[in-house]
């Protein structure tokens, strides 16, 4: 069954879309996803760790009702991960079970050999299930994590829409996926890649965005509890730490202080629980002097 | 920001024949000139995302050509400038705050002046005596040599090659020895119809690891600033894709892309001209803060080999400074410190910041002269 997908005839429409969704988009953002679905083009989202460039995949999946299909980059990933691999063990047995049978002839041989490569022994890795399902989102998580030779390699496929198996031909894309690449800028992402790509530059959300996105994410918070949040996390990504903390971190700590009984942001819960909204011994110890230190108690 | 763009419209800006294309060819050379490169296909790109949008809305015209036409934060600025100069709407850049133009100073080395081929048209010597004073050359402080000379030891940086070491990588390449590798074998033995043949063995590969170079530009570097700068140069012909340079000063500047450029001098004035503050004043633990705050913890310093060329003169607090190149440490594979006046008699680590900065640091090398940076090469490769 289909579901029905929404006209979207201007990015307002989208980001409407998306807010049914569960993601609040800026129009910036909502632009770009917009182009990418209209220009049949990449989206290529960089920020801050946990502003929200994974979860606008999972969002724009909800959105044109389609699965959402993740590949997580590493260093070392290559094509028997992101494309396609033999499944060997299964192409053994069924060598052994035609010897077993008893398989003579040239002919019957060259068959025994062709049915080797059969379609039912070829495993589809995420970038390929994207292909061959009819207007998949990609999330190509992390671009940045993998290393210069599996960018380029992912430049042929973006740019064809198309894979070709040596053993069997070119698979091509009925309906090309939606592809969304995220990067933390941990290096530079080749330009031949970018060129290909709409770039978007995913900022922290402001004040108002910010409570109403703890606001959808957590509707059993107090009130009063996610606007403290939201006011306290602004502080400490003005306070120049080491890791600011991004939007997933709000939401897990305003989680983390409801779970708590928290009807409002007090010192001492705060304190316990700033584990979640912050990495670093260092910023810890600053925020604890600073912003929580003004807290009521 | 774009929502306070109010309805500018991009065909009344001009003449009503002018075409969108051609407003947007005139905004992409703007756009060229305030340092982003809007390339003819970005352009393309550009024009086909407006047909999916309302062309009369600034907004969304704004938009349109941000996501197609930049590509790295450091663009975002030079775009909203562009677009604001462009399109003449002062709001255009809403909520960002533009830094003003900063006063330019200009770079402490000349580049075009000068003969190229350095003493020429002086007596030729005897090929003996040209080898023993290129050897003195080498050995001279860069800070004292004279315009014939300079131009004499530029030819020399093109041999410099700084490698640097390299680390084992999560990639595999087959091999004789090493570990099995299953897919491989596998393999082989379907293509010989299910008879076990012989083993694949794989093993993992290396990588060369990245380098960083960061540069001192305050006023007491100023005489070592072009030798530095031609020395990241090498660098970065050696490994285009693996060496990052930035200068500090007032503030950081990356100057990567320039360095990029071929020929060194076309490089070196390009870079002359991408940073604001020569020979101003530094606070080095505040830029190196900066650098790792932007970069380095993201992963540019991360298992890389930094080289920091300074005199450890530092304005603001050592202790600060001692902080950072102690972050720096822990994220990098090996910290170097290029200290020019290590390379003069009676040199002692005295300064504040050095003091502070030695606890962290793998080796501490001079740099004062070409040979010297002959030895960085090497200290570069070994670490």
């Amino acid at each position: 069954m289909h579901p029905v997908i929404p006209e979207l005839s201007d990015p307002t429409a989208l980001a409407a879309a998306l807010g049914d969704a569960g993601y609040l988009a800026d129009i910036g953002l909502a632009t770009a996803a917009y182009l990418g679905m209209k220009m049949h083009r990449p989206i290529f989202l960089e920020g801050d760790a946990g502003v929200g460039k994974t979860s606008l995949a999972q969002a724009l999946a909800e959105v044109t009702g389609t699965r959402l299909i993740r590949l997580q980059c590493y260093e070392g990933i290559d094509a028997t991960q992101a494309l396609y691999d033999w499944d060997f063990p299964r192409q053994v047995l069924h060598l052994r079970a035609a010897e077993a049978v008893g398989v003579t002839g040239t002919d019957a041989g060259r068959a025994l050999e062709q049915s080797l490569y059969d379609r039912r022994f070829l495993i589809s890795r995420p970038i390929l299930q994207a292909l061959e399902e009819p207007g998949a989102v990609l999330l190509i998580d992390e671009i940045d994590r993998a290393d210069d030779e599996f960018e380029a390699f992912l430049l042929e496929v973006l740019a064809d829409n198309a894979v070709t198996i040596p053993e069997i031909g070119t698979i091509r894309a009925e309906s090309p996926p939606l592809v969304v690449l995220t990067s933390n800028r941990t290096r530079e992402v080749h330009d031949a890649l970018k060129r290909r790509c709409l770039y978007h530059w995913v900022a922290h959300p402001e004040f108002e965005r910010e409570v109403e996105i703890l606001r959808r994410r957590l509707p059993e918070a107090s009130e009063q509890l996610i606007t403290e949040v939201a006011t306290a996390v602004r502080r400490m990504r003005e306070a120049d730490l080491l890791k600011p903390p991004g939007v997933a971190e709000s939401i897990d700590w305003t989680h983390a202080l409801h779970l708590l009984g928290a009807r409002t942001l007090d010192r001492e819960r705060a304190a316990a629980t700033l584990g979640a909204v912050l990495k670093y011994q260092e910023d810890s110890v600053r925020i604890r002097d600073t912003v929580l230190a003004e807290l009521a108690g | 920001m774009a929502a306070q763009l109010g309805s500018l419209s991009l065909i009344e800006r001009d003449d009503p024949g002018a075409s969108i294309i051609e407003v947007m060819v005139g905004f992409a050379r703007t756009l060229r000139h305030a340092g982003v490169p809007a390339s003819q296909e970005r352009l393309q790109a550009m024009v086909a995302a407006l047909a999916h949008l309302d062309v009369t809305r600034a907004a969304d015209a704004y938009w349109a050509g941000r996501v197609t036409l930049c590509s790295d934060p450091e663009d975002l600025e030079r775009y909203d400038m562009a677009f604001a100069l462009y399109f003449g709407a002062q709001q255009a850049t809403g909520g960002r705050r533009v830094p003003p133009p900063s006063v330019a100073r200009a770079a402490p080395f000349e580049l075009s002046g000068g003969d190229p081929h350095g003493e020429r048209n002086s007596e030729q010597p005897t090929f003996a005596a040209q080898a023993s004073r290129h050897e003195l050359l080498r050995h001279k402080d860069v800070s004292a040599l004279t315009p014939a000379e300079r131009a004499q030891l530029k030819r020399l940086f093109d041999l410099l090659a700084p490698r640097v070491s390299a680390r084992r990588s999560h990639r595999y390449r087959s091999a004789s020895r090493g570990r099995v590798d299953l897919a491989q074998s596998v393999r082989r033995l379907l293509r010989a119809g299910g008879e076990p043949s012989q083993l694949a063995r794989r093993r993992r590969r290396t990588k060369p690891r990245r380098l960083v170079l960061l540069m001192d530009v305050s006023g007491s570097m100023t005489p070592y600033a072009e030798a530095l700068l031609r020395f990241a140069h090498a660098a970065t012909r050696a490994a285009p894709a693996r060496t990052e340079s930035f200068t500090l000063g007032t503030r950081l500047t990356r100057v990567t892309r320039e360095l990029r450029l071929r020929d060194p001098d076309r490089a070196l004035a390009a870079a002359g001209r991408a940073v604001p503050d020569w020979s101003g004043g530094t606070r080095l633990g505040d830029t190196l803060k900066a650098f790792s705050d932007r970069w380095g913890q993201r992963g540019l310093a991360r298992g890389a080999v930094v080289v920091l060329c300074s005199d450890g003169w530092e304005r603001g607090d050592p202790a600060e400074l001692g902080e950072q190149v102690r972050r720096l440490a822990r994220l990098a594979h090996a910290v170097v410190w290029v200290n020019p006046h290590k390379g003069k008699d009676g040199f002692a680590p005295a300064t504040g910041g050095m003091v502070a900065a030695l606890p962290h640091i793998d080796s501490l090398v001079a740099g004062h002269s070409f040979a010297a940076l002959e030895e960085l090469v090497q200290v570069i490769a070994d670490a």
